[in-house]
Protein backbone atom coordinates (compact mmCIF):
# COMPACT_ATOMS: atom_id res chain seq x y z
CA UNK A 1 0.00 0.00 0.00
CA UNK A 2 1.38 3.01 -0.91
CA UNK A 3 -1.67 5.01 -1.62
CA UNK A 4 -1.16 8.94 -0.08
CA UNK A 5 -3.79 10.15 1.65
CA UNK A 6 -4.60 13.67 0.77
CA UNK A 7 -7.19 15.00 3.27
CA UNK A 8 -6.82 18.81 3.20
CA UNK A 9 -8.79 19.20 -1.03
CA UNK A 10 -11.85 17.33 1.27
CA UNK A 11 -12.17 19.97 4.56
CA UNK A 12 -11.70 22.84 1.70
CA UNK A 13 -14.97 21.43 -0.53
CA UNK A 14 -17.01 20.50 3.22
CA UNK A 15 -19.94 23.71 2.76
CA UNK A 16 -20.32 21.54 -0.63
CA UNK A 17 -20.59 18.29 1.21
CA UNK A 18 -22.37 19.53 3.54
CA UNK A 19 -24.77 21.15 1.32
CA UNK A 20 -25.48 17.98 -0.60
CA UNK A 21 -25.98 16.23 2.79
CA UNK A 22 -28.87 18.72 3.71
CA UNK A 23 -30.47 17.78 -0.31
CA UNK A 24 -30.50 14.05 0.78
CA UNK A 25 -32.04 14.51 4.15
CA UNK A 26 -34.46 16.80 2.30
CA UNK A 27 -35.61 14.56 -0.34
CA UNK A 28 -35.62 11.38 1.49
CA UNK A 29 -37.88 13.05 4.50
CA UNK A 30 -40.41 14.83 2.09
CA UNK A 31 -40.34 11.15 -0.15
CA UNK A 32 -41.50 9.90 3.53
CA UNK A 33 -44.26 12.07 4.35
CA UNK A 34 -45.58 12.06 1.15
CA UNK A 35 -45.08 8.23 0.51
CA UNK A 36 -46.45 7.46 4.11
CA UNK A 37 -49.62 9.62 3.17
CA UNK A 38 -50.31 7.77 0.09
CA UNK A 39 -49.93 4.63 1.26
CA UNK A 40 -52.29 5.03 4.19
CA UNK A 41 -54.80 6.07 1.23
CA UNK A 42 -53.67 2.54 -0.75
CA UNK A 43 -54.05 0.38 2.22
CA UNK A 44 -57.35 2.10 2.25
CA UNK A 45 -57.99 0.79 -1.20
CA UNK A 46 -56.41 -2.35 -1.09
CA UNK A 47 -58.93 -3.70 1.60
CA UNK A 48 -61.47 -1.88 0.06
CA UNK A 49 -64.43 -4.19 -1.46
CA UNK A 50 -64.51 -1.38 -4.35
CA UNK A 51 -62.27 -3.89 -7.10
CA UNK A 52 -61.50 -0.65 -8.86
CA UNK A 53 -59.72 0.73 -6.03
CA UNK A 54 -58.22 -2.19 -4.87
CA UNK A 55 -56.80 -2.90 -8.27
CA UNK A 56 -55.38 0.02 -8.84
CA UNK A 57 -53.59 -0.46 -5.35
CA UNK A 58 -52.02 -3.82 -6.16
CA UNK A 59 -50.74 -2.57 -9.37
CA UNK A 60 -48.77 0.71 -7.50
CA UNK A 61 -47.82 -2.11 -5.19
CA UNK A 62 -46.67 -4.67 -7.53
CA UNK A 63 -44.69 -2.19 -9.71
CA UNK A 64 -42.94 -0.60 -6.87
CA UNK A 65 -41.83 -3.58 -5.08
CA UNK A 66 -40.42 -5.71 -7.77
CA UNK A 67 -38.99 -3.19 -10.06
CA UNK A 68 -35.37 -1.96 -9.34
CA UNK A 69 -35.36 2.01 -7.91
CA UNK A 70 -33.05 3.00 -10.24
CA UNK A 71 -35.47 1.86 -12.92
CA UNK A 72 -38.10 4.24 -11.14
CA UNK A 73 -35.88 7.06 -11.08
CA UNK A 74 -35.05 6.63 -14.63
CA UNK A 75 -38.47 6.08 -16.01
CA UNK A 76 -39.51 9.48 -13.72
CA UNK A 77 -36.63 11.76 -15.49
CA UNK A 78 -35.81 9.96 -19.05
CA UNK A 79 -39.28 8.22 -19.37
CA UNK A 80 -41.56 11.05 -18.82
CA UNK A 81 -38.72 13.34 -20.43
CA UNK A 82 -39.95 11.43 -23.67
CA UNK A 83 -43.46 11.82 -23.30
CA UNK A 84 -42.20 15.66 -22.64
CA UNK A 85 -42.55 15.90 -19.42
CA UNK A 86 -39.47 17.18 -17.86
CA UNK A 87 -38.70 17.09 -14.27
CA UNK A 88 -35.51 18.44 -12.54
CA UNK A 89 -33.21 15.75 -10.80
CA UNK A 90 -34.35 16.64 -7.56
CA UNK A 91 -38.23 16.36 -8.89
CA UNK A 92 -37.49 12.87 -10.86
CA UNK A 93 -35.70 11.27 -7.56
CA UNK A 94 -38.41 12.89 -5.09
CA UNK A 95 -41.10 11.21 -7.15
CA UNK A 96 -39.57 8.07 -7.46
CA UNK A 97 -38.63 7.53 -3.95
CA UNK A 98 -42.23 8.59 -3.05
CA UNK A 99 -43.45 6.04 -5.60
CA UNK A 100 -41.80 3.09 -3.67
CA UNK A 101 -42.09 4.04 -0.44
CA UNK A 102 -45.76 4.24 -0.69
CA UNK A 103 -45.56 0.97 -2.33
CA UNK A 104 -43.50 -0.73 0.69
CA UNK A 105 -45.42 1.28 3.22
CA UNK A 106 -48.75 -0.18 1.65
CA UNK A 107 -48.17 -3.82 2.57
CA UNK A 108 -46.63 -2.67 5.89
CA UNK A 109 -49.93 -0.76 6.95
CA UNK A 110 -52.33 -3.11 5.78
CA UNK A 111 -50.35 -5.84 8.00
CA UNK A 112 -50.37 -3.66 10.18
CA UNK A 113 -53.86 -2.99 10.69
CA UNK A 114 -54.53 -6.58 10.22
CA UNK A 115 -52.40 -7.95 13.05
CA UNK A 116 -55.02 -6.18 15.07
CA UNK A 117 -57.56 -8.50 16.77
CA UNK A 118 -60.89 -7.83 15.96
CA UNK A 119 -61.71 -8.77 19.53
CA UNK A 120 -60.22 -5.41 20.14
CA UNK A 121 -62.89 -3.46 18.02
CA UNK A 122 -65.64 -5.86 19.50
CA UNK A 123 -64.55 -4.90 23.35
CA UNK A 124 -64.48 -1.26 22.10
CA UNK A 125 -67.81 -1.58 20.41
CA UNK A 126 -69.23 -2.97 23.80
CA UNK A 127 -68.33 0.04 25.92
CA UNK A 128 -70.59 1.62 23.54
CA UNK A 129 -67.89 3.36 21.51
CA UNK A 130 -68.55 4.09 17.79
CA UNK A 131 -67.00 2.54 15.53
CA UNK A 132 -64.74 6.40 14.64
CA UNK A 133 -63.93 6.42 18.70
CA UNK A 134 -63.04 2.52 18.42
CA UNK A 135 -60.41 3.35 15.47
CA UNK A 136 -59.01 6.65 16.98
CA UNK A 137 -58.55 5.48 20.27
CA UNK A 138 -57.81 1.31 20.01
CA UNK A 139 -57.28 0.12 16.88
CA UNK A 140 -54.60 2.84 15.24
CA UNK A 141 -52.71 3.41 18.35
CA UNK A 142 -51.75 -0.11 18.09
CA UNK A 143 -51.51 -0.66 14.49
CA UNK A 144 -49.15 2.46 15.09
CA UNK A 145 -46.80 0.86 17.89
CA UNK A 146 -46.72 -2.69 15.76
CA UNK A 147 -45.28 -0.49 12.15
CA UNK A 148 -43.28 1.76 14.12
CA UNK A 149 -40.05 -0.25 13.36
CA UNK A 150 -40.86 -1.28 9.73
CA UNK A 151 -41.10 2.40 9.06
CA UNK A 152 -38.25 3.70 10.29
CA UNK A 153 -36.51 1.07 8.12
CA UNK A 154 -38.13 2.45 5.02
CA UNK A 155 -36.78 5.97 6.11
CA UNK A 156 -33.16 4.87 6.19
CA UNK A 157 -34.00 2.86 3.10
CA UNK A 158 -35.14 5.76 1.51
CA UNK A 159 -32.07 7.86 2.44
CA UNK A 160 -29.60 5.85 1.19
CA UNK A 161 -31.74 5.42 -1.98
CA UNK A 162 -31.14 8.82 -2.95
CA UNK A 163 -28.18 8.21 -3.38
CA UNK A 164 -28.77 6.81 -7.55
CA UNK A 165 -29.83 10.67 -7.71
CA UNK A 166 -26.31 10.86 -8.77
CA UNK A 167 -27.65 9.07 -12.07
CA UNK A 168 -29.50 12.13 -13.17
CA UNK A 169 -27.46 14.64 -12.07
CA UNK A 170 -28.42 15.68 -9.10
CA UNK A 171 -26.69 17.49 -6.31
CA UNK A 172 -27.48 15.56 -3.08
CA UNK A 173 -24.57 13.93 -1.08
CA UNK A 174 -23.24 11.34 -3.79
CA UNK A 175 -23.67 13.46 -6.76
CA UNK A 176 -21.50 15.99 -4.50
CA UNK A 177 -18.81 13.75 -3.89
CA UNK A 178 -19.03 12.76 -7.14
CA UNK A 179 -18.31 15.94 -8.86
CA UNK A 180 -15.93 17.13 -6.23
CA UNK A 181 -13.81 14.05 -6.36
CA UNK A 182 -13.56 14.28 -10.71
CA UNK A 183 -12.55 17.69 -9.84
CA UNK A 184 -10.10 16.60 -7.41
CA UNK A 185 -8.78 12.57 -8.16
CA UNK A 186 -9.32 12.18 -4.59
CA UNK A 187 -11.82 9.97 -4.88
CA UNK A 188 -11.03 7.41 -1.93
CA UNK A 189 -11.09 10.08 0.29
CA UNK A 190 -14.21 12.06 -0.79
CA UNK A 191 -16.45 8.56 -0.80
CA UNK A 192 -14.91 7.83 2.56
CA UNK A 193 -15.84 11.19 3.51
CA UNK A 194 -19.87 10.67 1.92
CA UNK A 195 -19.73 7.34 3.68
CA UNK A 196 -19.39 8.44 7.06
CA UNK A 197 -22.19 11.62 6.59
CA UNK A 198 -24.83 8.99 5.38
CA UNK A 199 -23.83 6.39 8.46
CA UNK A 200 -23.93 10.03 10.39
CA UNK A 201 -27.21 10.94 8.80
CA UNK A 202 -29.23 7.29 9.01
CA UNK A 203 -28.27 6.98 13.04
CA UNK A 204 -29.71 10.46 13.85
CA UNK A 205 -32.42 9.58 11.98
CA UNK A 206 -32.45 6.45 13.94
CA UNK A 207 -31.54 8.04 17.04
CA UNK A 208 -34.46 10.70 16.55
CA UNK A 209 -37.34 8.23 15.85
CA UNK A 210 -36.39 6.26 19.08
CA UNK A 211 -36.70 9.16 21.40
CA UNK A 212 -39.92 9.93 19.36
CA UNK A 213 -41.54 6.39 19.72
CA UNK A 214 -40.44 6.52 23.70
CA UNK A 215 -42.19 9.43 24.06
CA UNK A 216 -45.44 8.35 22.10
CA UNK A 217 -45.28 4.80 23.53
CA UNK A 218 -43.92 5.39 26.79
CA UNK A 219 -41.48 2.31 27.42
CA UNK A 220 -43.82 -0.09 25.68
CA UNK A 221 -41.52 -1.21 22.52
CA UNK B 1 -85.49 -6.35 31.48
CA UNK B 2 -84.00 -8.42 28.49
CA UNK B 3 -86.54 -10.11 26.84
CA UNK B 4 -85.52 -12.93 24.03
CA UNK B 5 -88.04 -13.72 21.64
CA UNK B 6 -88.08 -16.59 19.24
CA UNK B 7 -84.13 -15.84 17.66
CA UNK B 8 -82.89 -17.43 15.00
CA UNK B 9 -79.15 -17.24 14.02
CA UNK B 10 -77.41 -18.54 10.85
CA UNK B 11 -73.49 -18.37 9.64
CA UNK B 12 -73.72 -18.86 6.22
CA UNK B 13 -75.55 -22.38 6.03
CA UNK B 14 -74.82 -22.80 9.59
CA UNK B 15 -77.76 -22.23 11.80
CA UNK B 16 -76.30 -21.36 15.10
CA UNK B 17 -79.73 -20.24 16.91
CA UNK B 18 -82.96 -22.44 16.43
CA UNK B 19 -85.76 -20.37 17.90
CA UNK B 20 -84.29 -19.25 21.34
CA UNK B 21 -86.84 -17.44 23.88
CA UNK B 22 -85.61 -16.09 27.36
CA UNK B 23 -86.66 -13.44 29.75
CA UNK B 24 -84.14 -12.32 32.22
CA UNK B 25 -85.57 -9.82 35.35
CA UNK B 26 -83.97 -7.04 36.62
CA UNK B 27 -81.89 -8.07 39.22
CA UNK B 28 -81.73 -11.79 38.12
CA UNK B 29 -78.78 -13.78 37.95
CA UNK B 30 -79.17 -16.40 34.60
CA UNK B 31 -76.19 -18.59 34.01
CA UNK B 32 -76.04 -20.18 30.66
CA UNK B 33 -74.64 -23.66 30.63
CA UNK B 34 -73.89 -26.24 27.60
CA UNK B 35 -71.48 -28.04 25.48
CA UNK B 36 -69.04 -26.03 22.87
CA UNK B 37 -71.00 -25.14 19.59
CA UNK B 38 -74.50 -25.06 21.00
CA UNK B 39 -75.13 -21.33 20.39
CA UNK B 40 -74.28 -20.07 24.47
CA UNK B 41 -71.57 -17.30 23.69
CA UNK B 42 -73.77 -16.08 20.23
CA UNK B 43 -76.58 -15.23 22.15
CA UNK B 44 -74.67 -12.66 24.42
CA UNK B 45 -73.40 -11.41 21.05
CA UNK B 46 -76.51 -11.29 19.37
CA UNK B 47 -78.20 -9.15 22.74
CA UNK B 48 -75.14 -6.55 22.17
CA UNK B 49 -76.00 -6.15 18.91
CA UNK B 50 -72.55 -7.36 18.14
CA UNK B 51 -73.92 -10.21 15.74
CA UNK B 52 -76.99 -9.34 13.40
CA UNK B 53 -80.55 -11.95 13.89
CA UNK B 54 -82.04 -12.98 11.06
CA UNK B 55 -85.36 -13.83 12.59
CA UNK B 56 -86.89 -13.09 16.38
CA UNK B 57 -86.92 -9.79 18.51
CA UNK B 58 -84.57 -8.80 21.56
CA UNK B 59 -85.91 -6.14 23.61
CA UNK B 60 -83.43 -4.57 26.32
CA UNK B 61 -86.08 -2.25 28.69
CA UNK B 62 -88.45 -2.22 26.00
CA UNK B 63 -86.50 -1.19 22.99
CA UNK B 64 -85.91 -3.46 20.03
CA UNK B 65 -82.14 -4.35 19.59
CA UNK B 66 -82.26 -4.96 16.60
CA UNK B 67 -84.50 -2.59 14.74
CA UNK B 68 -83.38 -0.18 12.28
CA UNK B 69 -83.76 2.54 13.81
CA UNK B 70 -82.00 1.78 17.21
CA UNK B 71 -78.75 3.53 18.34
CA UNK B 72 -76.54 0.24 18.56
CA UNK B 73 -73.55 2.64 20.38
CA UNK B 74 -76.30 3.90 22.98
CA UNK B 75 -77.85 0.63 23.86
CA UNK B 76 -74.43 -1.18 24.32
CA UNK B 77 -73.71 1.31 27.39
CA UNK B 78 -76.25 -0.44 29.77
CA UNK B 79 -74.74 -3.78 28.36
CA UNK B 80 -71.70 -4.52 30.07
CA UNK B 81 -69.67 -7.22 28.30
CA UNK B 82 -66.90 -9.42 29.23
CA UNK B 83 -65.59 -11.62 26.68
CA UNK B 84 -64.03 -15.11 27.44
CA UNK B 85 -60.23 -13.52 26.41
CA UNK B 86 -60.45 -10.18 28.12
CA UNK B 87 -59.53 -8.46 25.57
CA UNK B 88 -57.89 -5.03 27.88
CA UNK B 89 -56.51 -2.59 25.53
CA UNK B 90 -52.32 -3.20 25.82
CA UNK B 91 -51.17 0.20 24.62
CA UNK B 92 -52.98 1.79 28.05
CA UNK B 93 -52.34 1.61 31.53
CA UNK B 94 -54.86 -0.11 33.90
CA UNK B 95 -56.71 2.71 34.79
CA UNK B 96 -56.73 4.19 31.42
CA UNK B 97 -58.37 1.42 30.19
CA UNK B 98 -61.19 1.64 32.66
CA UNK B 99 -61.64 5.68 32.31
CA UNK B 100 -61.40 6.03 28.56
CA UNK B 101 -65.13 4.90 27.51
CA UNK B 102 -67.03 7.12 30.58
CA UNK B 103 -64.20 9.69 29.53
CA UNK B 104 -65.18 9.29 25.39
CA UNK B 105 -68.74 7.97 25.47
CA UNK B 106 -70.46 9.35 28.18
CA UNK B 107 -68.42 12.42 28.19
CA UNK B 108 -67.57 12.64 31.70
CA UNK B 109 -64.79 15.00 32.77
CA UNK B 110 -61.25 14.04 33.12
CA UNK B 111 -61.11 14.07 36.84
CA UNK B 112 -65.13 12.42 36.80
CA UNK B 113 -64.00 9.49 34.51
CA UNK B 114 -60.67 8.82 36.82
CA UNK B 115 -62.65 8.98 40.13
CA UNK B 116 -65.23 6.30 38.70
CA UNK B 117 -62.55 4.08 37.33
CA UNK B 118 -60.41 3.99 40.38
CA UNK B 119 -63.85 3.05 42.51
CA UNK B 120 -64.61 0.50 39.76
CA UNK B 121 -60.91 -1.06 39.82
CA UNK B 122 -60.43 -1.41 43.69
CA UNK B 123 -64.15 -2.85 44.07
CA UNK B 124 -62.55 -5.62 41.87
CA UNK B 125 -59.00 -5.59 43.72
CA UNK B 126 -57.00 -3.81 41.52
CA UNK B 127 -56.80 -0.87 43.55
CA UNK B 128 -52.70 -1.50 43.45
CA UNK B 129 -52.35 -1.99 39.87
CA UNK B 130 -53.75 1.97 38.66
CA UNK B 131 -50.29 2.56 36.44
CA UNK B 132 -49.66 -1.15 35.30
CA UNK B 133 -49.94 -2.16 31.77
CA UNK B 134 -52.55 -5.00 31.46
CA UNK B 135 -50.09 -6.96 29.39
CA UNK B 136 -47.65 -7.19 32.43
CA UNK B 137 -50.62 -8.89 34.57
CA UNK B 138 -52.08 -12.21 34.81
CA UNK B 139 -55.00 -13.48 32.99
CA UNK B 140 -57.45 -12.98 35.96
CA UNK B 141 -55.85 -9.46 36.47
CA UNK B 142 -56.69 -9.03 33.37
CA UNK B 143 -60.00 -10.60 33.23
CA UNK B 144 -61.16 -8.39 36.74
CA UNK B 145 -59.80 -5.30 34.96
CA UNK B 146 -62.15 -6.13 31.85
CA UNK B 147 -65.28 -6.53 34.61
CA UNK B 148 -64.26 -3.23 36.19
CA UNK B 149 -64.12 -1.22 32.52
CA UNK B 150 -67.22 -2.55 32.26
CA UNK B 151 -68.91 -1.64 35.47
CA UNK B 152 -67.40 2.03 35.15
CA UNK B 153 -69.99 2.73 32.50
CA UNK B 154 -72.24 1.98 34.91
CA UNK B 155 -74.26 -0.62 33.10
CA UNK B 156 -77.85 -2.31 34.61
CA UNK B 157 -76.60 -5.38 32.61
CA UNK B 158 -73.55 -7.67 32.39
CA UNK B 159 -72.93 -10.15 29.81
CA UNK B 160 -70.42 -12.55 30.67
CA UNK B 161 -68.84 -14.48 28.10
CA UNK B 162 -67.17 -17.61 29.52
CA UNK B 163 -64.71 -15.45 31.67
CA UNK B 164 -62.95 -18.39 33.05
CA UNK B 165 -62.72 -20.52 30.26
CA UNK B 166 -59.16 -19.27 29.36
CA UNK B 167 -57.76 -18.49 32.64
CA UNK B 168 -55.47 -20.86 34.58
CA UNK B 169 -57.22 -23.10 37.19
CA UNK B 170 -55.52 -21.53 40.19
CA UNK B 171 -56.90 -17.90 38.85
CA UNK B 172 -60.54 -19.34 38.31
CA UNK B 173 -61.71 -18.37 42.39
CA UNK B 174 -60.45 -14.60 41.73
CA UNK B 175 -62.13 -14.19 39.05
CA UNK B 176 -65.79 -15.68 40.18
CA UNK B 177 -65.55 -14.50 43.54
CA UNK B 178 -66.07 -11.03 41.92
CA UNK B 179 -68.77 -12.20 39.70
CA UNK B 180 -70.46 -13.05 43.13
CA UNK B 181 -69.55 -9.83 44.51
CA UNK B 182 -71.95 -8.43 41.81
CA UNK B 183 -74.32 -10.93 42.27
CA UNK B 184 -74.78 -9.94 46.04
CA UNK B 185 -75.01 -6.00 44.89
CA UNK B 186 -78.18 -6.67 42.95
CA UNK B 187 -75.94 -6.95 39.03
CA UNK B 188 -78.34 -8.53 36.37
CA UNK B 189 -76.23 -11.30 34.76
CA UNK B 190 -76.06 -13.51 31.77
CA UNK B 191 -73.51 -15.38 32.39
CA UNK B 192 -72.43 -18.34 29.91
CA UNK B 193 -69.96 -20.95 31.91
CA UNK B 194 -69.03 -23.96 32.14
CA UNK B 195 -68.44 -23.52 36.16
CA UNK B 196 -71.17 -25.59 37.21
CA UNK B 197 -70.68 -24.64 41.13
CA UNK B 198 -70.75 -21.01 39.98
CA UNK B 199 -74.28 -21.85 38.26
CA UNK B 200 -75.17 -23.44 41.25
CA UNK B 201 -74.56 -21.78 43.85
CA UNK B 202 -74.63 -17.91 42.15
CA UNK B 203 -77.34 -17.78 39.76
CA UNK B 204 -81.08 -17.43 40.23
CA UNK B 205 -81.98 -19.47 37.05
CA UNK B 206 -79.45 -22.02 34.58
CA UNK B 207 -80.87 -22.83 30.80
CA UNK B 208 -79.31 -25.22 28.83
CA UNK B 209 -78.29 -25.02 26.24
CA UNK B 210 -78.12 -27.69 23.52
CA UNK B 211 -78.11 -27.47 19.71
CA UNK B 212 -79.11 -23.98 19.52
CA UNK B 213 -82.39 -24.37 21.29
CA UNK B 214 -83.03 -24.07 25.07
CA UNK B 215 -83.41 -27.83 26.22
CA UNK B 216 -84.40 -26.72 29.96
CA UNK B 217 -84.29 -24.27 32.13
CA UNK B 218 -85.12 -23.48 35.80
CA UNK B 219 -84.43 -22.87 39.20
CA UNK B 220 -80.55 -23.13 39.52
CA UNK B 221 -80.23 -25.62 42.17
CA UNK B 222 -82.64 -28.02 40.64
CA UNK B 223 -81.24 -27.61 36.71
CA UNK B 224 -77.82 -28.69 38.18
CA UNK B 225 -78.39 -31.08 41.20
CA UNK B 226 -81.85 -32.72 39.76
CA UNK B 227 -81.94 -32.18 36.01
CA UNK B 228 -85.01 -33.72 34.25
CA UNK B 229 -84.29 -33.43 30.63
CA UNK B 230 -82.32 -36.47 29.50
CA UNK B 231 -80.04 -34.13 27.72
CA UNK B 232 -79.32 -32.34 30.87
CA UNK B 233 -78.44 -35.05 32.46
CA UNK B 234 -76.54 -36.61 30.18
CA UNK B 235 -74.42 -33.63 29.82
CA UNK B 236 -74.04 -32.80 33.21
CA UNK B 237 -72.68 -36.56 33.91
CA UNK B 238 -69.91 -35.39 31.56
CA UNK B 239 -69.08 -32.35 32.94
CA UNK B 240 -68.80 -33.27 36.09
Amino acid sequence: MDYEFHWNVVFQNMPQLLNGAFVTLHVSVLAMLLGVVIAILLAIAKMNNTKFFSQVATVWVEIARNTPALFQIYMAYFGLGAFGIHLSPYLAVLSALVFINAGYLTETFRGGFQSIPSTQYSASKSLGMTSIQSYRYIILPQMLRRIYHPMTNQFVWSILMSSLGILVGMSELSGTTQRLQSLSFRTLEFFIVAAVMYFIITKLVLFGSSLLARRLFKGEI
Amino acid sequence: MISVQNVHKSFGDLEVLKGVSLDVKKGEVVSVIGGSGSGKSTLLYCINAIEPINKGKILVDDVDVHAKGTNKDKLRQKLGMVFQQWNSFPHMTVLENAALAPRIVKKMSKEEAIEIAKKELEHVGLGDKFDVYPTKMSGGQQQRLAIARALAMKPDYMLLDEVTSALDPELVGEVLDTLRLLAEEGMTMICVTHEMGFARDVSDRVAYFHQGVIAEIGEARQVITDPQNPLTQKFLSKVR
